[in-house]
């Protein structure tokens, strides 16, 4: 039994990282009152930037590869990318107040395209054979582990094992929820999402608070992509390998009830619902495996299900969500 | 004069009423200048003059009588799907779930070729498939309607989670129709027998399709503007508290458009399968519920509006598709140019709803 959860709890943390972050950059999003629907997309732009910097990098750098500066060019690639993406949810749904959920679609139809449109180019330049590129240099300065791990036996394989980037995942899944909860910033930012006109009549700069909530927001988003990419992927980029892990992160926002700090274990649920069925024993029937494949959704759906039911206050989402405000309207 | 007041440079307000002309005249200038932002990519990522780009596109969705039957059949669907949603979208339900209503459809009708392809006779068969796929595509759309109408259940997040498991359950009947054994996949379905299959009216494998299309189109234009049950959605679309106040059932009404959508999402599964593809994988559907979407919505949900928005969208994706093999670039160049067009269209509404005012200088306000 200990060593089935010493394999299985790292793996499902692996798949896990990747919604976590694309989860708390949603929920940043849908707490200023935006449906972004585009995080699908900005995961996929994060993700191909990363292997865009990585990329350049070791070619340039060749043998002189350092691994401080391999993991941070990459990174900042990524952040500028998705930023990019933001910025442009920023300006077509608050600024011209365009519908968010039209907005967000086609972000998605953008962003995919554009990691997999690229992602052919990279492949092509590197005339390779198998249809991906590998960044293994890269990867392996992102995938750094403790040096002390080894000596702690299983609870160090269970807790600490994992890259740096895990770690920050979790950070930021934590900080966020301390600032939405606690601080003056996330009340007031909680504000612009349950009623923009009230927060607006207290003084509130809605636009301002939009802006930044989505930008960052798609900026932790777009880190899981090139998580999933360096980590999971041990730095091979294959065309539309990232799969339905954006939707994945948005089901995670209603399962965690919009709160960062529960979404970080939720995660954890949900990345082991997604390998499950690589584990539970179903002989030569493999068609069964593809209904375990659903559970995650249907986990999803329940939720939804439940908290309508229950009708908690708290627990329903952020009322101004999909709305555009416009000051001049009444 | 107080100075240091000054008055914003920009001053925005809603347009009361705008002509026809004008808001056409916009929407134009705004495709017009995405295609010109389209061009100026093509040429940096390509180093392709535009225009060759722009007509071996049009050639690509025009150029032969083979590729405009390819290019009505595209568009005939993508119609059918958007046509499909607006009533749900009319009703301010946000279903984003047509990829998985239209793959019920498909479940549907492979499950009555392949289980009873031998046992009854075609037309039979055809009939029972159509009846099965309506019924599969209704039952999917009407799972979120029911709990939106009576615990007001989030509609978004539901219907597109509904595509999810949709997806897994096709894949489920896939492993377990598959042929040849330990393919992962259905090939041809009933290929000797072609039971279950439509016929090709004409010698055309596809009219049949564009004839339908044409027929719900207009069926569904009339249900919108001119039927009683179009005008309570309407109603309930723009005040929920209006509708209820006049006497109307609004879980009721949510309820019933949901399973018109369903029905007509079901009958576009039925046709992927009998009429146009014969055969049933997890991406038969393939992202036209989103397209279908942004096609209803640029319409303004108005059905003949979504012909031209429609065509809009198939033309870019198969011309772009065209121009990826004709000059070797990667086929998800098409997603990134319908993004870029759909980003400017979106963004022109802009400018349709709200006119912009900007500071008069000094000696004009003078004047003023």
């Amino acid at each position: 039994m200990l060593s089935f959860i010493v394999t299985f709890i790292p793996r499902a943390i692996v798949q896990a990282v990747p919604l976590l972050l694309g989860c708390v950059g949603e929920t940043l999003n849908e707490k200023s009152g935006s449906l972004n629907l585009g995080i699908p997309g900005v995961m996929y732009v994060g993700g191909i930037s990363g292997v865009i910097g990585a990329f350049l990098y070791e070619q340039s750098a060749g043998e002189n590869f350092n691994g401080f500066i391999g993991v941070l060019i990459p990174m900042l690639a990524c952040l500028l990318g998705s930023l990019l993406m933001g910025l442009l949810f920023c300006f077509l749904t608050v600024t011209l107040r365009a519908n968010q959920n039209v907005t967000g679609l086609a972000m998605t139809t953008f962003g995919v395209g554009i990691g997999n449109f690229f992602g052919g180019s990279i492949i092509k330049l590197t005339g390779s054979d198998v249809p991906s590129i590998t960044l293994s240099i890269t990867s392996k300065a992102f995938t750094k582990k403790l040096p002390f791990v080894h000596a702690t036996g299983a609870f160090g394989k269970l807790f600490l094992n994992y890259s740096f980037l895990t770690f920050v995942a979790i950070a930021i899944a934590l900080i966020t929820a301390y600032v939405l909860k606690k601080t003056r910033l996330g009340l007031e930012l909680r504000a612009v999402g349950e009623n923009p006109a009230t927060a607006d009549a207290a003084g509130i700069n809605i636009n301002r608070y939009k802006y930044f909530s989505i930008c960052i927001g798609c900026m932790i988003a777009g880190l899981g992509g090139l998580y999933y990419v360096m980590d999971y992927a041990s730095g091979v980029w294959s065309n539309d390998a990232f799969g339905d892990r954006g939707w994945l992160a948005i089901a995670l926002v209603i399962f965690s009830v919009w709160r960062p700090n529960w979404a970080a274990l939720e995660s954890l649920l949900f990345g082991g619902l997604y390998i499950l069925y690589l584990y539970i024993p179903t002989g030569t029937d493999f068609a069964v495996k593809e209904l375990y494949k659903m559970l995650p959704y249907v986990a999803t759906i329940l939720m939804l299900i439940f908290i309508s039911l229950r009708n908690k206050h708290e627990n329903q989402p952020p009322e101004g969500l999909g709305l555009p405000y416009f000051r001049e309207d009444r | 004069m107080d100075n240091k007041k000054k008055e914003p440079l920009i001053h925005i307000t809603r347009r009361k009423n705008i002509s026809r002309g004008k808001e056409w005249a916009i929407r134009l200038g705004a495709i017009l200048a995405a295609l010109v932002v389209c061009g100026i990519i093509t040429t940096l990522t390509t180093h392709l003059n535009p225009f060759s780009v722009y007509g071996a596109m049009w050639d690509g969705s025009f150029g032969s009588e083979r590729k405009m039957w390819a290019l009505s059949k595209e568009l005939s669907i993508l119609l059918m799907i958007s046509v499909a949603l607006a009533p749900s979208f009319k009703m301010k339900f946000w279903n984003l779930g047509g990829e998985g209503q239209v793959l019920a459809g498909v479940l549907a009708t492979s499950a009555c070729m392949i289980t009873l392809g031998s046992k009854m006779g075609n037309g039979a068969l055809i009939l029972l498939s159509l009846v099965a796929a309506l019924i599969a595509g209704a039952v999917w759309a009407f799972i979120p309607a029911f709990f939106r109408a009576k615990w007001n259940t989030n509609e978004t997040l539901f219907t597109l989670m509904m595509n999810y498991v949709a997806m897994q359950i096709v894949a489920y009947f896939i492993i377990k129709w598959e042929s040849p054994k330990g393919s992962g996949k259905v090939g041809i379905i009933n290929s000797s027998t072609e039971a279950g299959w439509l016929p090709y009216l004409g010698g055309k494998q596809y009219l049949l399709v564009v004839i339908v299309a044409v027929i719900v189109t207009v069926l569904m234009y009339i249900y919108l503007k001119y039927s009683k049950q179009g005008y309570e959605l309407t109603v309930v679309g723009e005040s929920e508290n209006t509708a209820r106040y006049v006497g109307i059932n609004v879980g009721k009404v949510i309820m019933r458009t949901l399973v018109v959508t369903g029905l007509v999402c079901g009958l576009v599964g039925f046709l992927l399968v009998s009429a146009t593809d014969h055969t049933i994988t997890t991406t038969l559907a393939g992202g036209r519920g989103f397209l279908g979407v942004m096609v209803a919505w640029l319409a303004h949900f108005n059905p003949i509006g979504m012909i031209l928005s429609g065509l809009l969208i198939v033309f870019m994706s198969r011309g772009a598709s065209e121009i990826s093999t004709a000059f070797g670039l990667n086929r998800s160049f098409g997603d990134i140019i319908t993004g870029i067009i759909l980003f400017f269209v979106i963004g022109s509404e802009f400018f349709i709803n709200y006119q912009i005012h900007f500071r008069k200088s000094g000696k004009e306000a003078a004047d003023a």
